[in-house]
């Protein structure tokens, strides 16, 4: 009986999506059969069918079910900027210098210093320029700032900066409520901050809110957030972040939202930004390493609430996202004690208790 | 042509077989694994609420027999299909729940739903009758020390109080719980081999249990430790027998829920509010809130019969009793829902 047949076979036993099995031939099935069998008489048609079938099962599972998880995961430190720009206790630029050197010692390799953003908007980053310019800049560790406009760009270049960050959205009323502008015209800005930040070799990250809901639209489209993040992509941002802005998600919507999004932008290039508002961060980030996603945002002791649901938490605490990884058998560089240590000094400094669970199990004053 | 035709099901491929074979190089216990994990999430979960006995058990404050009851008559409302209501231990051990007997004869009964009560031993599992249990559940341990610190006997004397118990309530056609604690980690002795959480599963199914809950007693467990220890579980007793109980002292009980339904697993144990911190972690979370369970089930098309909106007024009623704030992210984040 030829392959051809077989499938015919396998298609009429109910088996749709039937995956062609080009590795073993049927000779090779039969000879296996016998042998596995040994004296069990071996019926043709059914123990071929249910040794392809099995095999189609394990082809199935490498394709959809459980893709080996990243043997690397990179975390992007977002404390010192998302987080602490979520919180309502302004703290000095020399407790925000300390924070950042801290984290630089943990093995964190992406530390997200700062934003170039008018202190009008975020009193929190007033400090900026004294930020960047005050901090220990490690070898190994980047330190992106975030650039809404060339304005902010060239501050920052000139304030150190070695590479930027810049936020679109996915939602055309959180765009407008956020940035003042419709994504449409958000694109144009970034597109001069990415002209010169190619003229001077800056590598630029782009984020895309609501990537899951928008406090203002309700949920948002799977294919408007491919559409967004292709377009930043396109536009030259080397990694897209995409960022669950009110946390509503759950493993199944991020799955999908990934899905539309991993049909435009290679899974390399992508990041989660997990908010934890509903407990689903971790959840969620762990189906995005299922999907290939490698890259992580995180904040140090989940810093930063949710400015969208009054007393919710916001963002996911890194403590926690490494604890898994580390139970995951993923790498992360990240020394999980000194980051707690730096949890410690920046929740003492805010006068706040930490939102990460492992650092609430483990502390010992 | 062979004209017979096989109408063999993804099912059945878990066959045992006895060598390698595969071309393309698993071994038979691997593809045993993956043909577990292929399964696709379930289509429905039950939710055993366990925050009006275990969440308040590891609750500092006392409350009164009448909160108690006007909580699980809240939960019943809630749709929940199973909410353990006490614990017929001594009051010695835990006061809280020394009003057992009150709290049992005063909740009202909804027909659709079970209210499981612990049961240590004969002399509980008696008292527990008379009071109208009926449904019970006995407490085994996957570690040899923590059985001693807890009950103060071996796992295997354990099991023979639970003997007593099995009999008297098969007797009776009394359907038995059991749990195993410890099954991801030990507050004494570390890690946990899963052979060993398997061993103990299978003696209490093989005793006669409907359902083992398999509880991450100190929440240490990620999904890696989780997915191995049900591997080996799953080996000994039938996944649909099995649920997981979950503690989020590290944050991780949801992802491990997650993990678990991957695996097949369709009961999952979690308390209103996260109720009930951890005895074993000053300050620690202790139990997955139920709401943040089901918000995750919901968003996942998963059925749980469970109404989320009144199991936030039961865990807001809970918590103001209890005067503290509620463990369940989606109650901090909602009043919007």
């Amino acid at each position: 009986m030829r392959l051809a047949n077989f499938s015919d076979t396998l298609m009429q036993c109910g088996l749709r999506n039937f995956v062609h099995v080009t590795c073993c031939s049927l000779e090779r099935v039969s000879g296996i059969t016998s042998k596995v069998h040994g004296d069990v008489a071996c019926h043709g048609t059914s123990f071929e069918l249910w040794l392809l079938q099995v095999t189609y099962i394990n082809h199935e599972v490498k394709k959809n079910v459980t893709p080996a998880l990243p043997e690397f995961v990179k975390i992007v430190e977002v404390g010192p900027r998302d987080g602490l720009q979520n919180e309502k206790v302004i703290v000095p630029t020399e407790v925000k210098i300390k924070l950042i050197n801290l984290l630089s010692e943990t093995g964190l390799s992406v530390i997200e210093a700062t934003s170039f953003v008018s202190p009008k908007w975020v009193p929190q980053l007033a400090d900026h320029t004294e930020v960047m310019q005050g901090i220990k800049k490690y070898p190994q560790v980047c330190y992106p700032v975030l650039t809404p406009n060339l304005h902010g760009f060239h501050a920052a270049i000139k304030a150190g900066a070695k590479e930027v960050a810049i936020f679109g959205a996915a939602s055309e009323t959180f765009s407008k409520a956020n940035t003042n502008c419709s994504i449409e015209e958000s694109m144009l800005r970034f597109e001069e901050v990415i002209r010169s930040a190619k003229d001077g070799n800056i590598p630029v990250r782009g984020y895309v809110s609501c990537a899951i809901g928008c406090p203002y639209e309700g949920n948002i489209a799977p294919a408007k957030v491919a559409e967004v993040a292709k377009r930043m992509y396109s536009m030259g941002c080397y990694e897209i972040s995409l960022g669950d802005t009110t946390g509503i998600g759950t493993p199944g919507n991020v799955k999908k939202m990934l899905e539309a999004v991993v049909k435009e932008i290679p899974k390399s290039a992508l990041a989660v930004h997990c908010h934890d508002t509903y407990g689903q961060g971790l959840a969620n980030v762990f189906v995005a390493l299922q999907m290939g996603i490698s890259v992580v945002d995180c904040s140090v002791a989940g810093l930063g609430g949710c400015p969208y649901a009054n007393g919710a938490s916001g963002n996911i605490s890194t403590e926690d996202v490494v604890y898994m990884l580390s139970g995951l058998g993923i790498r992360t560089g990240i020394d999980l004690s000194k980051l707690m240590e730096a949890d410690h000094f920046i929740c003492k400094a805010l006068n706040r208790k930490t939102n990460s669970k492992v650092a609430q199990a483990c502390y010992k004053p | 042509m062979n004209e017979h035709r096989s109408t063999i099901t993804k099912q059945e491929c878990s066959l045992p077989v006895g060598e390698h074979f595969s071309s393309h190089g698993h071994s038979a216990s691997d593809l045993q694994t993956n043909v577990a994990v292929v399964h696709s999430l379930p289509q429905e979960v039950k939710i055993v609420e366990v925050g009006a006995r275990d969440g308040l058990q590891n609750e500092k404050v006392i409350v009164p027999a009448d909160v108690k009851i006007k909580l699980i008559n809240l939960l019943s409302e809630a749709g929940l299909s199973v909410v353990e209501a006490t614990s017929f231990v001594s009051p010695k051990w835990v006061p809280q729940m020394a009003d057992q007997k009150e709290v049992m004869q005063g909740i009202r009964k909804y027909p659709n739903v079970s209210y499981p009560v612990l049961t240590p031993n004969l002399k509980g599992f008696e008292t527990a009758l008379q009071a109208g249990a009926k449904e019970v559940a006995i407490f085994g341990a996957a570690s040899e020390m923590f059985s001693k610190r807890n009950i103060n006997c071996s796992i295997d004397e354990s099991l023979r109080r639970f003997e007593e118990v099995m009999k008297a309530a098969k007797d009776l056609s009394i359907p038995v719980r059991g749990y195993v604690s410890c099954v991801l980690g030990c507050p004494y002795e570390g890690n946990v081999s899963p052979v060993k959480v398997a061993e103990a599963t299978k003696k209490l199914y093989s005793m006669g249990c409907y359902e083992i809950s398999l509880g991450d007693t100190i929440g240490v467990g990620t999904p890696g430790s989780m997915q191995e220890m049900l591997t080996a579980v799953i080996k000994e007793v039938p996944v649909s027998a099995l649920a997981v109980h979950c503690h989020d002292t590290y944050g991780q009980a949801l992802v491990n829920i997650l993990t678990a339904l991957q695996m097949g697993i369709c009961t999952v144990d979690s308390s209103v509010a996260g109720l009930g911190g951890c005895p074993y972690a000053e300050g620690a979370s202790g139990n997955v809130a139920t709401e943040d369970v089901v918000y995750m089930m919901n968003g996942l098309g998963i059925h749980t019969g469970v109404d989320l909106q009144k199991l936030l007024e039961a865990g807001a009623y809970i918590c103001k009793a209890l005067k503290r704030r509620t463990s369940s992210k989606v109650a901090q984040a909602s009043c919007k829902l």
